[in-house]
């Protein structure tokens, strides 16, 4: 009997393994099939799926896949990288510069005026998030601001007003005393405000103080005055509790989705946080729990009114998407009106919509979400400069504000020493786009 | 060579073909790729473009790389001698004839089954300042040292202290020792029982027969377990990503060089310089591992080979 030779063997089963290898195409007339990944899970992606499943079923052309993607803003690079993105993605609002400036997302200026989407429509800041480098390149699908939430209850032990927040830092720092309490061994045994708690924005506290981190043209400006008073403000911390306590306090804090969250088990008294904290309220806080929402104190209330930063997630359609057209469709339908506000209302945050209906305020369960929306539409919104080079900076910040809070360096060396590095990686970041800038924006200018 | 050798050489090719295919395409060529990339300009998605050395001198005057590459030495050079003490110590006391010595072997290798995330985070647990199993078992022995000698010793806020952090991941790799554990089990049953007897007739203790004996014996699989350390320490990632959540450590303290490769790679966008620490990082294991061969060559028992 004559067998077969092995490389006749290993040819064959290459032919029959490249046949699976490829998406049998669809057949003529039938829906076409768009793949659409979000970093939403838990009762957040029960809410965009309840959209998606609407969108589904309100037409036959188009049927979205909706799947959960952990780390998507590394995920997303990578796909788009081996040339297999999907059609339209849900990312945070920081990764859209640098994604844009990496050629790796469609714009949809001409899409959007087609769909007359426009500016008007929107919470001015949350479309000025989508813009960048003339273009727009997302719009939003959830947003969030920050606000000071306190504990009532704690507040009312303390002899303060349970319904007057503090509104400068002084008042504050004022309230932060009388509401910190010591144990005997002289550690602490609860704080009225402690900044680390829970430690997102770091990088970020010159807003409160009037500062930015970028001139908006050449140049960082992370040891600006402002900044240094910020982080001077952050250093009288350690100075007035000392280090070993304050990092002893926070090691005690649980985990901030769980009811040992300090702030529900009234360890902290006052915190920074986005509209999200309600449904952490609802399923991890005591069922008497008595809280308030109300601007962030700045440093000088008069000047600085209704500071708040506000972030967004947004829909993108990656760059190499098979079905670009399809997919700003399924983005159109989930920016309108009753769409948004079904998605909005099932992540119990607010719509990015200038226009909203009276029911879902009157449905919302967050009894502060007015106050949110006010802070979002403040003329002091500010969100994260649309640098390239932001992950490494804000990196580098949290790290001056990490050596500044344990004692290793003092206010005016960390920043420096920020300002340094970082000033010259951004030069570094801008070279590349002038390198790149001429092909891109021709490109997008066509597309 | 006669045609059928010619035949039985192609048929070989072919049979290996699947291993060299995949060695060449998985990892010649992305290790050829990196020592490009690390030579460009290249975030991934835009084409990279030739800088030459550029990578190479921003890392030679990058802080951060060099904190980076303390941190790393650091971890290597306490964690491989405590890592080689514990292990070898364990698998020595395992080798007795004890009753229940099955269980005891089972119950130290046990924790190496553990993943590395489910680890990371128990650890981060077990080393909190606060409610911190470890630091609860200091407590009393801080006690009786303050109160003997008037000092005001504290159990360290291990991961949050940057003096301390370091030391916190090294302990928290000690959970991983069984690994080789069994692989020193393995070599210390292949020591001839006539050796022992003989030194037992000559009147050695404990620790001649282990010292002139096992040790000698054993050498070929300390040195394997000790370059298998070397790399594995010098490219330590996942435990402290996931006891840092994602970060580096207070003052960067936990910096690793997989980490700021990582950093660099995708969540900077500079897959270039990414790839220039990664060649460095290569560079350091192959020339360190040629230098624990050469200096141990002469120390290591191949049974007369």
């Amino acid at each position: 009997m004559h067998f077969p030779r092995p490389i006749h063997l290993c040819l064959l089963a290459a032919a029959l393994a490249l046949p699976a290898c490829q998406k049998p195409a669809p057949p003529p007339g039938a829906r076409v099939e768009l793949e659409y990944w979000d970093k939403w899970t838990g009762f957040e992606a029960d809410a965009m799926r309840a959209v998606v499943d609407d969108f589904n079923a309100s037409q036959d052309r188009i049927h979205v896949n909706y799947s959960s993607i952990s780390q998507i803003d590394h995920k997303l690079m990578l796909a788009t990288a081996g040339g297999v993105p999907p059609d339209v993605a849900g990312v945070y609002s920081w990764m859209l510069s640098v994604y844009a400036e990496n050629n790796a997302l469609t714009p949809l200026d001409r899409m959007a005026a087609a769909a007359r989407i426009t500016r008007g429509q929107y919470i001015d800041v949350f479309w000025r998030m989508c813009m960048h480098q003339g273009h727009l390149w997302a719009l939003p699908s959830t947003p969030s601001s920050t606000a000071l939430i306190w504990n009532k209850k704690l507040f009312r032990q303390a002899g303060l007003d349970p319904n007057q927040p503090p509104r400068s830092i002084a008042e504050l720092e004022a309230f932060n005393q009388k509401l910190t309490k010591w144990r005997p061994d002289g550690s602490l045994q609860s704080m009225g405000y402690i900044p680390e708690m829970p430690g997102y924005w770091d990088s970020l506290w010159g807003l409160w103080f009037g500062a930015s981190l970028w001139n908006g043209r050449d140049a960082l400006t992370a040891n600006s005055p402002e900044n240094i008073a910020a982080c001077q403000w952050i250093e009288s911390y350690p100075k007035r509790f000392g280090v070993r306590n304050l990092l002893m306090f926070q090691a005690g804090f649980g985990n901030l989705a769980s009811p040992q969250n300090p702030f529900f088990t009234g360890r902290v008294a006052m915190e920074m946080e986005g509209v999200w904290v309600y449904n952490y309220i609802k399923n991890y806080a005591p069922a008497d729990f008595e809280w308030g929402a109300a601007p962030f104190p700045t440093v000088d209330p008069a000047r600085l009114k209704d500071v708040a930063l506000v972030e967004m997630d947004a829909l993108v359609i990656p760059a190499g998407s098979k079905h670009s057209a399809e997919a700003f469709e399924f983005i159109q339908y989930v920016e309108s009106q009753k769409n948004m506000e079904k998605l909005c209302l099932g992540q119990r945050k607010f719509s990015p919509l200038l226009e909203c209906s009276a029911e879902f305020y009157q449905k919302h369960p967050n009894p502060y979400i007015s106050n949110f929306v006010a802070l979002a539409k403040s003329a002091n919104a500010r969100y994260a400069p649309p640098l390239t080079n932001w992950t490494q900076y804000s990196h580098d910040m949290n790290n001056a504000v990490n050596r500044i809070w344990t004692g290793k360096a003092d206010t005016l060396d960390a920043l420096d020493d920020v300002q340094q590095r970082e000033q010259q990686i951004f030069e570094r970041r801008m070279a590349r786009w002038q390198r790149l800038a001429p092909a891109l924006t021709a490109q997008w200018n066509n597309q | 060579m006669t045609r059928k050798e010619r035949r039985d050489r192609r048929t070989g090719l072919l049979f290996i073909s699947p291993w060299l295919i995949g060695f060449l395409v998985l990892c010649v060529y992305p290790v050829l790729s990196s020592l490009w990339c690390s030579m460009c300009d290249y975030s991934v998605l835009t084409p990279a473009v030739f800088t030459g050395a550029a990578n190479y001198r921003d890392l030679a005057t990058d802080p951060l790389f060099w904190q980076s590459l303390y941190n790393t030495a650091f971890f290597a050079f306490f964690s491989i001698p405590l890592n080689l003490l514990v292990s070898l110590s364990l698998a020595i006391l395992l080798n007795f004839k004890i009753p229940a010595r099955g269980l005891f072997r089972t119950v130290f290798f046990l924790p190496s089954l553990v993943p590395m995330v489910c680890l990371a985070v128990l650890w981060q647990w077990m080393l909190n300042g606060e409610l911190g199993l470890i630091n609860n078992a200091l407590k009393p022995f801080l006690g009786v040292a303050n109160h003997l000698f008037g000092s005001h010793l504290q159990p360290p806020n291990w991961l949050l202290d940057a003096r301390f952090a370091k030391w916190g991941i090294i302990f928290t790799g000690l959970w991983g020792v069984g690994n080789a554990v069994v692989i020193y089990l393995a070599g210390l049953q292949e020591v001839p029982a006539y050796l022992y007897e003989s030194a037992d007739i000559d009147g050695a203790g404990f620790w001649r027969k282990t010292w002139h004996i096992t040790f000698p014996i054993i050498s070929p699989v300390i040195y394997f377990n000790v370059i298998m350390s070397l790399i594995g320490t010098l490219q330590v990632f996942a435990i402290p990503y996931v006891m840092t959540n994602g970060g580096d450590g207070p003052d960067r303290s936990l910096l690793f060089m997989a980490t700021y490769l990582y950093q660099n790679a995708f969540d900077y966008w500079n897959m270039g310089y990414a790839c220039a620490i990664g060649v460095v990082l290569f560079l350091i294991i192959i020339s360190l591992t040629w230098l624990a061969t050469k200096l141990s060559e002469k120390h290591i028992y191949y049974a007369g080979k």
